[in-house]
């Protein structure tokens, strides 16, 4: 066992406990904190990828930037159990259905995981950030415009909405 | 097979994070004093001069009376989160530290030991994200009193430290187009070599005003004056720490001063050329005296900065709160964009 | 309308111009304000260690004074004790016995003599009441005390040291505001 499994097992276990922590705390300020902590064993294991830059850009734009935006929310509007609205049996119909969803998605990623060869820990170096980029600006250019596209719309959603007073 | 370690490489390593966590703890509780005698000076008093000869053992007074006083817990907090909060603020506070490099490398024992803990090839990118989680401290501690003036604080420290990270981060961009590299390290060696002792290489001359735009910037991630509305004294009580006492307060105000430390070392080391001596060939000189005078240099760009920081805070007056708003998102921002693109512009003309 | 003086300063408010909402010249020049008082000459000085001399018409702690041999000048009249507009003097009478004569200069002396020092507002009625020269106010402040009996202030603590045995320290309380010792 090398250090590297050894850092592997103890983020994952860390990012599977913390993801059952998210969903099983009461309080909603508890549970952003640890899809936080979650954020973090995630950045690590990309860490162990090799892909540094995806780590960091993890962490600053999801726990650094997103979560705080939650946090804000939540903390703002202090919700707790109490003022939570009774949720009606369409809302878990629609919870199930999109739920069930993305676990078929994940099990069909799972059929298909080539078990004869593993993603090899710390080689490669499609996460480094000169690596990324230019695989972004050459192979992936199409999808990574319509992104930005995508981003761009959003932003002019956002200001429309500001600006209806 | 287990885990074969180099022990020599991990004790070097745990020296060092020692020394420089020690030393910005020292620097900070000097910082709480050279405030106190900045302000004193500039508004024509004494200032602290009791305690020990200049009164240079004040901050140790200041800190014995923190450890001292009474540790409150209000009885509707959170109380986890209400200790989590202030350890996470002086966590963050310290972690950058881990990136910057502090001179170039000693020779001891027949290694040459780096002065930087950590050359990861994302430097700054890090610097970036462990800041953005700076306001988490705030956030948590602010939300677990269960006051209402220290959310009101908390909130404006988040809103504000996204607003100008933004501005911030665009300003950097424009910076790592010039030296095409993210290790802080690597950035310090380029300003290094140039002309006029190595001044003309210095990065605040080719990006004077990303450098304007990241001092603004981070006179607002420390939540300084002008931008020191999450604890605007006048309409908030105490702010996020209101309900703080004893050594939890004591964090939360020593953070604030090691935040102002780091960011004046990010920007003597990404724009005013580091551990680099102008004038002065570290190549000719042993590499232990090297490394001495780096570390004069670059010590003496931070005080030069903490300065600054702490002349602008007794000059300015505090922001109001769409003023803050008004000032990050309207005027940094698209300012900031402008300057990358004319940068971009400028790289494209003179390379092609 | 007509200003009643010539001194009206019209302030102007035109919108600003474009250097001034740049705001960076304000406050380079703010910054060079604060930086020009560096050098400035502290007007500040350091109390214990240096004093500022009093102006003469110093008022401060209230003594009981002596004459030159020694006696208490006090015959409680009570004089004081009226003109004193806080109310801060009380006192007793005694009649002074056979062979006290070097303790008390008349035949009626204060036996009991208090100041409370937290109402005294140092205003000097007393001493302009007294027709003896028993009680002035000399250059010297009430100390800081940890208790608010300390703050009545009795004989002991109003009484001047003796001119005979202790003239040093006798001429030091004496001051330069009991000019006329020697009232008869």
């Amino acid at each position: 066992m090398s250090v590297t499994t050894l850092l592997f097992i103890l983020l994952s276990v860390m990012a599977v406990g913390s993801a059952l922590m998210m969903l099983l705390t009461k309080s909603p300020v508890h549970s952003i904190l640890w899809l936080i902590v979650v954020f973090f064993a995630i950045s690590g294991h990309y860490i162990l990828l090799n892909a540094q830059f995806l780590a960091i850009v993890n962490i600053i734009v999801y726990a650094g930037a997103i979560m705080v935006l939650f946090l804000f929310v939540v903390m703002l509007m202090n919700l707790n159990s109490e003022s939570e609205p009774a949720k009606n049996y369409r809302l878990h119909l629609i919870g199930i259905i999109s739920g069930g969803s993305l676990l078929l998605v994940l099990l069909a990623a799972v059929m298909k995981i080539d078990l004869a060869h593993p993603v090899m820990m710390k080689v490669g170096e499609a996460g480094l950030i000169s690596k990324l980029g230019k695989t972004l600006f050459t192979d992936y250019v199409l999808p990574f415009e319509i992104s930005s596209v995508l981003f761009l719309s959003a932003m002019i959603g956002a200001v429309v909405i500001g600006k209806k007073d | 097979m287990l885990l074969v370690i180099d022990w020599a490489m991990i004790l070097e390593k745990f020296v060092l994070i020692t020394v420089v966590v020690m030393a910005s703890l020292g620097i900070a509780m000097y910082t709480t004093f050279a405030e106190r005698k900045v302000a004193a000076i500039l508004q024509d008093r004494r200032g602290p001069n009791r305690a020990g000869p200049f009164g240079l053992l004040q901050p140790l007074a200041d800190g014995l009376k923190l450890f001292f006083k009474e540790e409150i817990i209000p009885n509707f907090s959170s109380k986890s989160l209400f200790i989590l909060g202030p350890g996470l603020a002086m966590l963050t506070a310290i972690m950058t530290s881990a990136v910057i490099p502090w001179g170039d490398k000693v020779h001891f024992f027949n290694r040459d030991i780096s002065l930087q803990i950590a050359d990861i090839n994302i430097g700054i990118l890090y610097v970036f994200g462990v800041v953005s989680l700076g306001v988490y401290g705030i956030m948590i501690g602010s939300w677990a009193s269960n006051n209402k003036f220290s959310l009101l604080g908390g909130l404006r420290a988040a809103s504000q430290i996204i607003s100008y990270e933004l501005a911030m981060g665009i300003s950097l961009i424009a910076l790592l187009m010039v030296t095409g590299t993210l290790s802080l390290k690597e950035m310090v060696l380029q300003q290094q070599q140039g002309g006029w002792g190595g001044l003309l290489s210095w990065n605040v001359l080719k990006q004077p005003l990303g450098f304007f735009i990241f001092i603004i910037c981070s006179f607002a991630e420390c939540n300084r004056t002008p931008f020191d509305l999450p604890e605007a004294e006048n309409e908030l009580i105490g702010g996020y720490h209101t309900e703080y006492s004893s050594m939890k307060l004591g964090f939360y105000l020593f953070a604030e001063y090691i935040n102002m430390f780091i960011s004046s070392v990010i920007m003597a080391t990404l724009f005013f050329g580091g551990y680099d001596m102008p004038f002065v060939n570290e190549a000719n000189l042993s590499p232990n005296i090297a490394a001495l005078v780096g570390i004069i240099a670059l010590m003496a760009k931070v005080v030069f900065f903490i300065f600054v920081f702490m002349w602008v805070r007794w000059t300015i007056p505090r922001f109001r709160y769409d003023q803050l708003m008004h000032l990050g998102w309207r005027i940094l921002i698209p300012l900031a964009l402008f300057n990358m693109l004319v940068t971009g512009g400028l790289i494209l003309y003179f390379n092609k | 309308m007509q200003a009643l003086t010539n001194r009206v300063k019209v302030v102007e408010r035109k919108p600003m111009s474009l250097w001034e909402r740049l705001y960076i010249p304000a406050i380079l020049k703010g910054m060079a304000i604060t930086f020009s008082h560096i050098f400035k000459k502290k007007p500040t000085i350091n109390y214990p260690e240096k004093k500022r001399p009093f102006s003469p018409v110093f008022r401060g702690l209230q003594i009981l004074n002596r004459d030159e041999e020694g006696r208490e000048n006090c015959t409680a009249c009570g004089l004081c004790a009226v003109a004193c507009p806080a109310e801060a003097i009380t006192m007793e009478a005694a009649e002074r016995a056979p062979g006290e004569e070097h303790l008390y200069r008349e035949e009626k002396y204060a036996a009991k003599y208090e100041i409370n020092m937290l109402r005294c507002i140092f205003c000097g009625l007393c001493e302009e009441a007294c027709p003896k020269d028993a009680i002035y106010l000399s250059e010297t402040f009430t100390p800081a005390d940890y208790q608010r009996k300390q703050f009545i202030y009795n004989k002991t603590d109003l009484l001047i040291p003796h001119p005979q045995e202790d003239p040093e320290a006798y001429k030091k309380a004496l001051g330069n505001r009991a000019k006329n010792q020697t009232v008869n």
